[in-house]
């Protein structure tokens, strides 16, 4: 839905389309680099209040008495064109910002999974969130010491990922590769889409 | 710290208070908007120049607005003003029950994906970077 529409002058060009991409994986990944090497500008960072019962303030009468955290997220932005514009949001990858998860989920045409071949268990909570939500994903593993002393499909495998699910090698640094990484989950996630489509006619 | 807040707003925070009270002194206490979801990419931009007479608006809601003169997201416009996106949610609610602010909601469609077109001209614009 749109708000104030009427208030805009005639003649104006509309509003781009803005579309959301996750980066997601254990602390330390890689995530906000990701995002850097390939936004416009340096990662900004939000923060949304978390408070026992979840996302957001409900009632701040005796703030004191109530545990509250904040959940910083880095993003950044990619402009297409005049009508198209992409943001990359870093998410928290433990599980107790779910809350955090389903509103950067919603609407996100896709993920990618930062993988560390040293703790790879790390990625398991954002497998397992996008396999469950059934948002595309890739994973990537990034050019730590010693990711290149794994073979792809050993990783597949050790993640128990499913056969149609990218996985490919990056350096989280490197502006052509994070792009390569975001090329790779957008072809992937065009072809699920079609697939979700023809399933649906059938 | 931004500039343009240390007004109004600040005076009134307890400086041991922690840190979601001045987002409670920014919106009254306000935890909700009063119109409007805004999903963090939800596009935001000024429909006008200044907010000119517009009275029961805070310093927040004036930056908003010039900032807006320039297409921000939701986040962009947490992450300029430094304030957590709920309380920006809440303050952009205001600006649009004031025809202040024009927002565009992310296309959403049934499927849950936008269209083919959609995904090739962000492939190709990546290609391109
Ligand atoms: N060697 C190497 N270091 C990286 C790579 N990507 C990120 N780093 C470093 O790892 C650290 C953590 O990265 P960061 O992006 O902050 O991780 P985040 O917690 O997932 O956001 C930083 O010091 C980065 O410079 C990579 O591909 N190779
Ligand atoms: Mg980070």
């Amino acid at each position: 839905m749109d708000y104030g529409r009427s208030e805009r002058p005639a003649g104006a060009a509309p509003l781009p389309t803005a579309i959301k991409i996750l980066v997601a994986g254990g602390f330390g990944v890689g995530k906000t680099t990701l995002v850097g090497a390939v936004s416009e500008t340096r990662p900004l960072r939000t923060e949304e209040v978390l408070t026992e019962t979840g996302v957001g303030i409900d009632d701040l009468s005796g703030v004191e008495g109530k545990s509250t955290t904040t959940v910083a997220m880095d993003f950044g932005r990619i402009t297409i064109s005049d009508d198209l514009v992409v943001y990359l949001f870093g998410t928290p990858g433990q599980d107790r910002f779910w809350f955090v998860w389903d509103e950067l989920a919603l609407g996100a045409i896709g993920a990618v999974v930062l993988a560390d071949t040293r703790r790879l268990a790390d990625c398991f909570p954002s497998i397992d969130y996008f396999e469950g939500r059934g948002t595309p994903f890739v994973v990537a593993v990034n050019c730590f010491e010693g990711a290149r002393n794994y073979r792809l499909d050993e990783v597949q495998a050790a993640l128990d990922l499913d056969p149609g699910v990218p996985v490919v090698l990056c350096d989280a640094r490197e502006r052509e590769s994070a792009k390569e990484v975001l090329v790779t989950l957008l072809e992937h996630a065009m072809k699920l889409r079609e697939a979700r489509r023809r399933a649906a006619e059938d | 710290m931004t500039g343009g807040r240390e007004s109004a707003a600040d005076e009134w925070v307890d400086d041991h208070a922690g840190p979601v009270v001045r987002p409670y002194a920014v919106t009254g206490g306000r935890a909700r908007p009063v119109t409007g979801t805004f999903d963090l990419i939800s596009l935001v931009t000024a429909t006008r120049a200044d907010t000119g007479a517009e009275s029961g608006l805070g310093p927040e809601h004036l930056a908003i607005v010039a900032l807006c003169q320039r297409i921000q997201s939701v986040a962009e416009i947490a992450a300029h003003l430094d304030l957590p996106v709920g309380t920006v949610r809440v303050l952009l609610g205001d600006l649009v029950a004031r025809s202040l602010v024009e927002v565009r909601e992310p296309r959403a469609t049934s499927a849950g994906l936008p269209d083919e077109s959609v995904f090739e001209a962000v492939i190709n614009g990546l290609r391109a970077l």
